[in-house]
């Protein structure tokens, strides 16, 4: 409904349009964009029904031994990050976002049930393999249709928005799992049949709700998709930057689940609070998504981007420092849910209005699969320092290296501001042609 | 398509996929109650009373469908394959020597939470702990005074399934805790050794200090020696996995995993002889996952995975004979010598 001449008046008052009252923070954000965040938000509630009674279902009602399962973690992992730049790369191709996506969501939807067959680990461990592949093809298709579909400079409110919604789901799934298994005593099956339904229901209303981006520059647009043209993004400096930075910034993130264990040892924390501290995470996350995905369309995405791994790095001066109890493990969690909600959705928000909008999904699973492969290698290397050193000089050396990369990025500033354009500098063709497209 | 087509179609395919959703929660809820009514051809039953001071005995955890289902139950030694009684103590885990018994049972709650009881010899709680995670294996020291547990532990995170497990030993007569053998110090082919990753699990104890587990650290798993008071364990060999030693101490029942097998159950049942240390394979060819029980010196008990069930065999320990039923619809016996 916005024209481009709206949106040049809209970018000239963007100061006069923030100052509007909460009410009206999601007026930029697309109807796709909602629809896209209740598809994550039914997918999440699903996945993580079945990853919350996994474990005991494998051990208790199975009767099998799960180490073997960790074993598999790397290659998944691997797999995942092939999987995702080749979704990218075939949704840019003839523009089948919503296709590429809607695949993705179904794999993961039908590998639900199917969990009621698998009683062997190799079979658990092939359903959730299938299960990762459809995560990996939809991410970038996805985060691409919420990039096209919202206005450049509402990018960080559309992501902010989603990723609420998101995390939504995954606080909500554990809950309806053990719901389920309240009101029927170990029926598992009924919670993989259920999770199942919740995931249909998801690729239903990308199905019904989600809208294919509006058209792009012509011809020009689709004879640019091949790999070569995706790697060719790197050329673009604004892009060469933000991938080199998440990367960079990507190494020196302890993982999640370091993190949690590293709470964990230092409060010597009953076994059975453990599955909570991720919940943590995933509230402070969801109570902040949508204000710094505001703040960042206001302030731009860098600041923002960067200042989360401030937060990050708060997390880890918590951890050294000799302050126990509740407050710490409250004050870490949320300065990790500040982390995510600073770096995750934005990341894509600062990224995506730099890349050629026939080229939007390619480039966007470049970056997060740059970050993913270094958080990897960052995850083996803190398991590593750990062994070796100890905790204290591993957080240490993990904090040290991070307000380092932190200043590294800020230097590297790829420009960004509120509006679209402003900031753009070197690599400015595509850009430019995404200017006009819309 | 208009949107208030899309929104009719939403509206139906929600109502068919809420209905496929309860009446499949309804129906697993009825299946349920189903396990609660015996089957024909199951073993006899009874109600009765028994407790640990008992002789000549199995007790174990009766799988048979009917009332009795997971219900602590005992047969004679010399009749296994005869009616048992059952008594109405729930254990998902179970052992018993030296008069002390531990019983790893679930919490009721919408979270499947699983606790720890102590019994004495009359089968009344003593002391109850946390188990923090789904039930492994358990044992008694052979006085009666040491008491381990394993547990599995969960990390979550988005369809990510890391598991670990923690393996804590008490002894009930101080009630020290040593709630996680990590902070065991590990002694790995003669160097102290230091990982993130190393969990313990399968304790058996030769004496209440003396006791053997298994221990894994980047994809391998050892067999260990370790002493409780001196919080050490040393590495004996590698691919020995959930330990049982015999009641004269001398060799160790253990699942020898087959290089290479994929498949969900890649263990074979072996022992090792401590003296000469020599691995033996047990005529028992099938595939298992069991910390297995001495029925006495010369024979060996553990489970074999049936429907819904698992069913108790033994088989010679110098590996010879042929592998032999003992009964159906049972796990985690503990014998009364």
């Amino acid at each position: 409904m916005y024209l481009s001449t709206a949106r040049a008046t809209d970018a000239a008052k963007g100061v006069e349009r923030d100052r509007v009252p909460d009410s009206a923070a999601v007026r930029g954000v697309p109807a796709t964009v909602f629809a896209l965040g209740a598809v994550s938000l039914l997918t999440d509630v699903s996945a993580e029904m079945v990853t919350a009674v996994l474990p005991i279902y494998v051990v208790v009602q199975l009767g099998l031994s799960p180490l073997a399962f960790g074993l598999l973690d790397g290659v998944y992992g691997g797999v995942t990050a092939l999987v995702r730049l080749a979704g990218g790369h075939a949704a840019d191709r003839g523009r089948r976002h919503k296709l590429v996506a809607g695949l993705g969501y179904g794999l993961s939807a039908a590998a639900k049930p199917v969990l009621l067959l698998a009683s062997t680990i190799p079979a658990i461990a092939a359903v959730l393999a299938v299960d990762r592949a459809g995560k990996g093809l939809r991410t970038a298709p996805r985060d691409a249709l919420i990039s096209l579909s919202a206005r450049p400079g509402d990018q960080g409110r559309a992501f902010g928005v989603h990723r609420s919604m998101d995390t939504a789901g995954a606080l909500l799934g554990p809950l309806v799992a053990f719901g389920l298994l309240w009101a029927a005593t170990d029926a598992y099956d009924a919670v993989f049949v259920v999770s199942g339904c919740i995931a249909v229901a998801g690729v239903l209303v990308l199905v019904l709700f989600v809208h294919r981006p509006p058209p792009d520059d012509g011809p020009a647009g689709e004879a640019r998709v091949s790999l070569r043209a995706a790697l060719g993004l790197l050329r673009i400096s604004a892009m060469r930057r933000i991938c080199g930075c998440a990367a960079l910034l990507g190494l020196v993130t302890i993982s999640d689940a370091f993190i949690f264990l590293l709470i964990q040892k230092k409060l010597d924390l009953a076994p059975q609070w453990f599955p909570l501290l991720p919940l943590g995470t995933a509230a402070g996350f969801l109570a902040l998504a949508m204000p710094l995905g505001l703040l960042a369309d206001r302030i731009g995405r860098w600041p923002v981007f960067v200042g989360g791994h401030a937060a990050l790095l708060g997390a880890y001066a918590l951890l050294l420092s000799p302050a126990g109890g509740t407050g710490m493990v409250v004050g870490v969690l949320v300065l990790h849910g500040v982390f995510y909600a600073a770096t995750d959705g934005v990341l894509m928000a600062a990224a995506g209005p730099h890349l050629p909008a026939g080229l939007r999904a390619s480039g966007l699973a470049l970056v997060q699969t740059g970050q993913a492969a270094t958080r990897f290698v960052s995850s083996l290397a803190f398991g590593a320092a750990w062994t070796m050193w100890g905790v204290t000089p591993a957080i240490t050396v993990a904090a040290v290296a991070l307000a380092a990369s932190a200043v590294v990025a800020l230097v590297l500033r790829p420009g960004s501001g509120p509006g679209s354009g402003s900031g753009l500098g070197s690599g400015s063709g595509p850009v430019l042609a995404e200017e006009s497209s819309v | 398509m208009s949107t208030a087509a899309r929104w009719r179609i939403l509206v139906v395919a929600f109502a068919a996929l809420t209905a496929v959703a309860v009446t499949y929660t309804l129906y697993a809820a009825g299946r349920t109650d189903a396990r609660d009514k015996a089957r024909p051809g199951g073993p006899a039953i009874a109600a009765g009373t028994f407790d640990l001071s008992g002789r000549r005995q199995i007790l174990f955890r009766n799988m048979a469908w009917g009332p009795h289902r997971d219900h602590l139950a005992s047969v004679p030694l010399g009749g296994t394959g005869g009616p048992r009684t059952a008594m109405p103590l729930r254990c998902y885990k179970f052992h018993t020597s030296g008069g002390t018994g531990v019983c790893v049972q679930a919490k009721r709650g919408p979270v499947k939470t699983f606790s720890v009881l102590i019994l004495d010899s009359r089968l009344r709680e003593i002391r109850r702990y946390a188990a923090g995670g789904g039930p492994s294996r358990t044992r008694v020291s052979p006085s009666g005074r040491m008491v381990a547990w394993t547990v599995f532990v969960s990390g979550d995170s988005y369809a990510g399934v890391n598991f670990s497990t923690r393996t804590a030993i008490l002894d009930t007569r101080t009630w020290k805790l040593h709630s996680n053998m990590e902070r065991f110090r590990v002694i790995k082919d003669g160097k102290p050794y230091r990982s993130v990753d190393v969990n313990f699990w399968g304790v058996t104890f030769a004496d209440d200090d003396l006791f053997y587990a298994t221990l894994a650290t980047k994809g391998k798993t050892y067999l260990v020696r370790g002493n409780v008071s001196t919080r050490t364990v040393r590495t004996l060999r590698e691919n020995a996995e959930c330990p049982s030693l015999s009641p004269d101490g001398t060799r160790i029942a253990f699942k020898h995993r087959v290089k290479g097998d994929m498949s969900a159950l890649p263990w074979r049942l072996h022992v090792l002889d401590l003296r000469t240390m020599t691995e033996t394979a047990t005529a028992e060819t099938r595939p298992l996952d069991d910390q297995v029980s001495w029925l006495d010196d010369r024979t060996l008990m553990y489970a074999i995975p049936a429907e819904y069930e698992s069913d108790q065999y033994r088989v010679p320990a110098d590996g010879t004979g042929s592998p032999a039923l003992v009964m159906k619809a049972a796990q985690v016996p503990a014998v009364l010598p």
